[in-house]
Order: structure tokens, then C-alpha cells, then sequence
């Protein structure tokens, strides 16, 4: 183990800016990521400890009504676009797909890293729209509201999030290529870890669901500038086929952020259970059905527009069939447990957390794709607590459940055990006490992206807002123990978890090219049982 | 029954009940299945926590039996959940037709309603207790939704077509109504309440306030007024269809089509008459687009309706064909 040499890693192979800047390597472009996009969750982050502090009372004294819907708008936008659908792809599906495929690097590195360039000119646009007045159409960029009646910088705010997209398309094209092309040999479809499995349903996603929102923003851009009457019906345009177009991605894009959480959990519970994922098989495509029928449910949005009784039956019944897989999956990690070794780490009591959080969320989608149920929630606190249960409540747990899992490889440094557990636990109890309430709220009929609501919701907010800042503690304390460990850090052994997968089987942090010799495959993923041990 | 529980809201109306029915045997399943995942992961945790670090448990690689439970199972329950949803969805829809009709018209950001015989109010609905009220909408800039959450009913109101909306309310009282779509800067201030009377104490309200002509004499006179009268008139020359007994009869088109005369088509042919000609009349109705506002359009479309055809007297729809919608 030890040398007088330093190791050579990729690290440490190159110094200076511009090794990083002109970078084609795919652990240093997550590297570039994970730096992009935890300056983007820590400013979508504020957003939403003023939108809550701003709801600690019922009357709107902290901040102006047009201020309140702007932090709503831009929390939404930075974190979907900017913070959530890339974080767990462009950073941990970034760094791991091609070592657990057992590549060199993705198919088109040169690609992977324009897609990071694009990312930023995206997002630095955004951050200039929202420097020079910010915008108010919530995430949502409803029309005619966003083509004709708000004053804010509605062209910025969408060019940014069209530029991004195309990183998005770009990032899903370079892993489906990669997974097809470049395993490593005896590595067949049904031996790849399911966070393999779960990225490549993400690209599908990614490549078939971008470019209609990019249109469809580039759309709202062109009828605000040239009044082209394609949404507007005072200029002959339908304000219901904007919502058509931008729920056919934006629905699917809440798979985009929750799919390879999904993987992140396989990978996790199997390694702390030292058991191979249950009905391995189920779960695989189980994410492609999901990525499948993500496409077919998208008016389960506009239940209250109007539309035809029938159209709004058959999207409901598909919504029920989307649940299904997702159903199928948290069954099957619950059996992954059975009879297994099942250790506390960190990353596990993520995981397990993730399932807790997930199983509600998705339990909660139900009430809204129940057709007479959803008139009375939808546009209500309730559909704010839902998503916020997927979408933080599960793709968050996931992404720090797999950075903590995934840590020891990238930095080749342990971080504090004990710290991270009491985040885990901290994170856990503020989502809940945070988010829980909100559910109550909507029943009770609160609307949401409302500045001012009537006192009688007053006590179920201030839960919401304590809860918030609890939660905001259990997310920084991560950020402080990781940066902590880069310096003082235990070193990391390369297989700290006795985890399978190839991945584990090089140095950490891994040298330039991942593997001295390509690694040949001759088991099924998940192998705990015929694992040599090796007690350190 | 469960209005006497602190965090539950109101039940006001008919179909509140209903919903709230659903929504408890949603709870009820889905508390099931979360408490039943929460059990098994926390039993199953402890009782095979690892022991040693040598442990290495055989594998289990799954079961086709439990893949077809859990995959069977819940998809059974959510049918009930589907066609239970879908039929109280479809009541939702599907407004009595007794029901007593009231026009609200949104903008940033008020509520404005109009009553048949006259009677107009902003952000106040007044009904009677337990009658039907359909609610006829439309925005005069961008989309609001009208909820009222002790009624379990929401509807989107859009720009440029009608929606609609009923309940029958159960209880006299004061309810809240809000806009649930997002609409720009005073979204939260675009509240009002819905006040449910005893039917004689609204029949009192709806003939106080001050004097008001009916809807239909109000689009009586603008339809004199705007000049439509000079084109669409029962004699042999008339340059317009009639338009008397039209509402809810099919028109036949110069298209070819055939298309029902609802409210919709009624305020588009006034917009925009050139969209649907109807057959055997030309192109010639200039537009009414910026000459008459939203309540004017609803006036006008109400006094269109109120034309209801003497015995003998010429209909302006086509005979209603059997089937024909």
C-alpha cells in the first residue's frame, strides 16, 4: 500500500485551470459538474428559505408580492433545470458509467465535455435574467401569462433553460452510444448494474423529451417578441396546447430526476444488504417502462382545463399504469433485505430513507391521477408536497445517498461516519416535518404560489417553515464534512464497502484511463454470495 | 362527518361528500402499503443486521409468484381507484339541467359575476342553498381557475372560450373562494367568498341592490345597439342566419361540417365570424372583436338563448336529427 511514489490518478496526473477547463477525461467533467451544480442548489436553496420565510406569516410582510413570485419561479427554475436533471447523470452517471461498464472513457469524450460549456452558458444566461430583474411566470411559463401580461424577463429566463437543454440531449446521446457500445467483454445487458440500466431509460427520456420543450420554450420567446398568435387566443392561438407541449417533456423530466436515484438506490441497498437486488430482472425494465409510459401521461396536469371527459379517463388510467412499475421496484428493494447482512452506513440510511420518502411520494400521485380527487387538489399545497416528496424527498436522498456512497472513489478519502449519519437522520426528519404538513394544507384547500393566505393555515406553515430550517441544516452539514475530508479524510481503500461492480476493482480515486486492463466480466452484477472476503 | 376534525376542511356541498369518501379509502389503501413497506424494512433490517463482516448471505434471485402479487394487487386496487375517481369526475362534468346558471368573468385580479335577472357582484357569489348552480366562465386576460375548496370543485377559467362549473351547496354560510392559477402579481388577492343563503333570503338579495335590467334585456339592447338586428332578422332578405331556438342545435356549415351551438360558438362567431360560415350565407359579418366586453359577450349570448321560437315559428338550427350528436 504504501510508496514512497505518490500514485498516479487522475487527480493528480494534470495541474493548473486549464487541465481542468479543456478537460476530455469523465471524471473530471463530473468533477466540473458536481462543482456547477452544487453552486446552483445552494442558490436555488436560498430561494426557497425566503419563500418560506416569507410564509412564516399570512400576511406578505418580508418581501413584495411581485418579489415572492419571482423567488418562487426562480427556486423552481434553478432547481429543475439547473440543479436536478443534471445532478445524479452529469455527475455520479458522469464519473461511474464508464467504469462499471468497464470503459476508458464515455463514447464522445470531447462531447461530454461540451455538454458541461453548454450547461454553463445556459445557466450563466439564467443567472444574468435573473441580475437584471429576475421573472415571475413560475417554472411553468403558462401562457398567456408568459406572452402577454408579465413585464419580467421572460426571453433571458427561457433562452438560458433552450441553451441547457441541449447539454441535456447531448449527455443523454454520449450514454446511450456508450452503454451500447463500449461494455466490457462479458459484460451482457443483463449482467449491467441496474444504475446503468436506470441511466440509459434517463437518456431515452433525455433525447426524446428535450427538444419538444426547447421548441415549445423557443415558441413563448417568438410569440412574446414577434405576437406570432400560436398560444395567445387574442391573437388565435390556444393557451391549452403551451400546456399540452410543455408536459410532454415536463412530465417525463420528473423521470429524468428520479430514474437514476432509482439506480443510485439499487446499487446502495444491494451493497449494504451484501445481497444481489431482488428480481433484478423487474426492476431493469421496469425503469423502461417507466420511461415508456412517462410519455403517454402528461395531461394528467390539465384534469381542471376543460378538456374532454373521456381524454382526461384515459390519461388518468395510464397515470395509474405508471405507478406500477415504480410500485414494483420499492417491493422488490424490500425483499433485497430479506434474509441479507444488512449494515447502518451512511449511503444505507439514505437509501432507506429514499424508499420511506419515495413510497410516500409516489402513494400521494395516486390521489392526483384519481380523477375526482384531483379537481380539489390540483393547483393546491397538496401537489406542492407530492412533488417536493419525489423530487427532494427522493431524487435528493438518492444523489447524496450516492455521493456518500460513490465519495471514497471520487476524492479516494473517507468523510466522517458518525457526521454523516447524523445528517442522514437530520435531512430525513426536517423533509418530513417540512414537507408532511404541506399535504394537510392542500386538503384544506390552500393554493399554492400564493404571497398572502388566509390565518387559518397559519400553524400548518410555520410546521412547514421549521421544518425547512431544519432541513437546510442536514444539507450544509454534508457540504462542510465533505470539503473537511478532501484534506483530513481517512484515505480510502479502493473498495471501502466490499461493494461489487468494476468500478470498485481499481484504485481510488482511479487512475486517467479507469482500468490498467480491460476488466472481463464473468459473473451477473451483485455477486455478494460468491464475493471473496477479505476482512481488513 | 368529519367536518368537526381540526385540519379538515368544510364539507359544503353534494359531491363533497363524495370526494371526501374517495379520499378517505385513498388514504386508507395507500396508508396500508406505506405502513407495510415501513414494517417489513425496519423488521427485516434488524432482524438480518449484519453480524459479522465475513457475512456473506446466499442469493435470493427473486420470485415470479411475488413479481405477479405485487404487480397484480396493486393494479387492481387502482382500477377501483380509477373508475371510483372517474365516476365522481364525471358527475363533475355533467351539471343538472335545472341547475341555476351564473357568469363569472376573471381578470387580474377580480372576480366579476353576473346573475341572469341582473344582479351583479366582484368577488362575492350569491347562491341558494340547495340548488344546482352551474357557473359559465371565461378570463379577460389570462388563466384563473375558481375554487372553492368547502365544495371540492375547481375549473379552470382561459381566455377566448367558456368553461363551466356546478355544485349544490348543503350548508348556509361563507366559504372561501380563491383563483388556484397562478396569475401574476396579486394571484393571492384574488379571493372572494362564496355566500350559500336560505332560498328565501337570496330570492330578497337577488332583487336588492340597485335596479338592473336582466341579462337577456341587457344583450336585448346591445344587440340593438351594435346593430345586429339589422342583419340577423326572421324576413326572407336577411343577410344572417336567425338566430332564434338556436342554442344547443347543430349548424350546418358552408364547410360542411355541422357544429352545436353552444356558448363557445356563439362568442367565436361574434369575434370571429369569419371561422364557421354558416351554409348558405356569405362571408360578410364583420368582427365585434374590441366593440363588446366579456359581460357584454355573455349578456349578448344570453339574450341569444332567451329567443326561443313561438308555436309555427322558423327555428334558426337545422331540424335536431336523431343522433346527430
Amino acid at each position: 500500500m504504501e510508496s514512497t511514489q505518490p500514485r498516479v490518478h487522475y487527480l493528480n496526473a494534470d495541474y493548473g485551470i486549464r487541465s481542468w477547463l479543456f478537460t476530455v477525461d469523465h471524471k473530471r467533467i463530473a468533477l466540473l459538474y458536481l462543482g456547477s451544480i452544487t453552486v446552483m442548489f445552494l442558490l436555488g436553496g436560498v430561494f426557497a428559505g425566503l419563500i418560506r420565510l416569507e410564509l412564516l406569516t399570512p400576511a406578505g410582510d418580508l418581501v413584495e408580492a411581485d418579489t415572492y413570485n419571482k423567488l418562487f419561479t426562480m427556486h423552481g427554475i434553478v432547481m429543475i433545470f439547473f440543479f436536478l436533471i443534471p445532478s445524479i447523470p452529469a455527475v455520479l452517471g458522469n464519473f461511474l458509467i464508464p467504469m462499471m461498464i468497464g470503459a476508458r472513457d464515455l463514447a464522445f469524450p470531447r462531447l461530454n465535455l461540451l455538454s458541461w460549456y453548454i450547461y454553463i452558458i445556459g445557466a450563466l444566461f439564467t443567472l444574468w435574467a435573473m441580475l437584471i430583474g429576475g421573472v415571475d411566470t413560475g417554472w411553468t411559463f403558462y401562457t398567456p401569462f408568459s406572452t402577454m401580461a408579465s413585464n419580467t424577463n421572460v426571453i433571458p429566463t427561457a433562452l438560458g433553460i433552450f441553451i441547457t437543454g441541449f447539454s441535456s440531449i447531448l449527455t443523454g446521446l454520449n450514454f446511450i452510444v456508450t452503454i451500447h457500445r463500449m461494455r466490457a467483454p462479458g459484460l451482457t445487458w443483463f449482467r449491467l448494474p441496474l444504475f446503468v440500466w436506470a441511466h440509459y431509460a434517463t437518456s431515452l427520456i433525455m433525447i426524446l423529451g428535450t427538444p419538444v420543450v426547447a421548441i415549445t420554450i423557443l415558441l413563448v420567446g417568438l410569440e412574446r417578441a414577434f405576437h406570432l398568435g400560436i398560444f395567445d387566443p387574442a391573437l388565435g392561438g390556444d393557451p391549452l396546447l403551451f400546456q399540452h407541449l410543455f408536459w410532454f417533456y415536463s412530465h417525463p423530466a420528473v423521470y429524468i430526476m428520479i430514474l437514476p436515484g432509482m439506480g443510485v438506490i439499487s446499487e446502495v441497498i444491494a451493497c449494504f444488504s451484501r445481497k444481489a437486488i431482488f428480481g433484478y430482472s423487474f426492476v431493469a425494465i421496469s425503469s423502461l417502462a417507466i420511461a415508456l409510459l412517462g410519455f403517454l401521461v402528461w395531461a394528467h396536469h390539465m384534469f381542471v382545463t376543460g378538456m374532454s371527459v373521456y381524454a382526461a379517463m384515459i390519461f388518468s388510467f395510464l397515470s395509474f399504469a405508471v405507478a406500477i412499475p415504480s410500485a414494483v421496484k420499492v417491493f422488490n428493494w424490500t425483499a433485497t433485505l430479506y434474509e441479507g447482512s444488512v449494515s447502518f452506513q451512511a449511503p444505507m440510511l439514505y437509501a432507506l430513507g429514499f424508499i420511506g420518502l419515495f413510497t410516500i411520494g409516489g402513494l400521494t400521485g395516486l390521489f392526483l391521477a384519481t380523477l375526482g380527487l384531483d379537481v380539489h387538489v390540483t393547483d393546491t399545497y397538496f401537489v406542492v408536497a407530492h412533488f417536493h416528496y419525489i423530487m427532494v424527498g427522493g431524487a435528493i436522498m438518492s444523489y447524496l445517498g450516492g455521493m456518500h456512497f460513490w465519495w471514497p472513489k471520487i476524492t479516494g478519502r473517507m468523510y466522517p461516519e458518525a457526521w454523516a449519519k447524523i445528517a442522514a437522520v437530520i435531512v430525513f426528519l426536517g423533509f418530513n416535518l417540512t414537507f408532511f404538513p404541506q399535504f394537510v394544507l392542500g386538503y384544506l384547500g390552500m393554493p399554492r404560489r400564493y404571497h398572502v393566505y388566509p390565518a387559518e393555515f397559519q400553524v400548518l406553515n410555520v410546521m412547514s417553515t421549521a421544518g425547512a430550517s431544519i432541513l437546510g441544516i442536514g444539507y450544509l452539514l454534508p457540504l462542510v464534512y465533505f470539503i473537511w475530508s478532501l484534506r483530513y479524510g481517512a484515505v480510502a481503500t479502493a473498495n471501502p464497502w466490499h461493494a461489487t461492480g468494476l468500478e470498485w476493482e481499481t484504485p481510488s480515486p482511479p487512475p486517467t484511463e479507469n482500468f490498467e486492463r480491460t476488466p472481463i466480466v464473468t459473473q451477473d452484477a451483485y455477486a455478494y454470495d460468491t464475493q471473496e472476503v477479505q476482512v481488513v | 362527518m368529519f367536518s368537526n376534525l381540526p385540519f379538515f376542511p368544510e364539507q359544503a356541498s353534494t359531491v363533497a361528500q363524495r370526494v371526501d369518501a374517495l379520499y378517505f379509502f385513498l388514504i386508507s389503501v395507500s396508508g396500508f402499503f406505506g405502513i407495510l413497506i415501513a414494517v417489513l424494512l425496519v423488521y427485516f433490517a434488524f432482524k438480518y443486521r449484519r453480524r459479522s463482516e465475513s457475512d456473506r448471505p446466499a442469493a435470493i434471485h427473486g420470485s415470479m409468484a411475488l413479481e405477479l402479487t405485487w404487480t397484480l394487487i396493486p393494479f387492481g386496487l387502482s382500477m377501483v381507484m380509477f373508475f371510483w375517481g372517474a365516476s365522481v369526475y364525471v358527475s363533475l362534468a355533467r351539471p343538472p339541467d335545472n341547475a341555476l346558471q351564473v357568469f363569472v368573468v376573471g381578470k387580474q385580479w377580480m372576480w366579476k359575476i353576473q346573475h341572469l335577472e341582473g344582479r351583479r357582484e366582484i368577488n362575492e357569489l350569491h347562491v341558494p342553498v340547495g340548488r344546482s348552480v352551474k357557473l359559465t366562465m371565461t378570463s379577460e386576460d389570462v388563466i384563473h381557475s375558481f375554487y372553492v375548496p368547502a365544495f371540492r370543485v375547481k375549473a379552470d377559467v382561459l381566455p377566448g372560450r367558456y368553461t363551466s362549473l356546478w355544485f349544490e351547496a348543503t350548508k348556509p354560510g361563507t366559504y372561501h373562494l380563491f383563483c388556484a392559477e397562478y396569475c401574476g402579481t396579486e394571484h393571492s388577492g384574488m379571493i372572494g367568498h362564496v355566500v350559500v343563503m336560505e332560498p328565501a333570503e337570496y330570492q330578497a338579495w337577488l332583487s336588492g341592490g340597485p335596479p338592473a335590467a336582466s341579462l337577456a334585456t341587457a344583450g336585448q339592447a346591445l344587440f340593438e345597439q351594435l346593430g345586429c338586428i339589422t342583419c340577423h332578422r326572421g324576413d326572407a332578405g336577411a343577410r344572417g342566419p336567425l338566430l332564434v331556438g338556436l342554442v344547443g342545435k347543430p349548424v350546418q356549415l358552408q364547410s360542411g361540417e355541422t357544429v352545436i351551438a353552444d356558448e363557445t360558438y356563439l362568442r367565436e362567431s361574434i369575434l370571429n365570424p369569419q371561422a364557421k360560415i354558416v351554409a348558405g350565407f356569405q362571408p360578410i359579418m364583420p368582427t365585434f372583436k374590441g366593440l363588446v366586453s366579456e359581460e357584454g359577450l355573455i349578456q349578448l349570448i344570453a339574450y341569444i338563448k332567451s329567443l326561443q321560437p313561438a308555436d309555427g315559428e322558423k327555428a334558426g338550427g337545422l331540424p335536431l336529427a336523431e343522433g346527430s350528436h
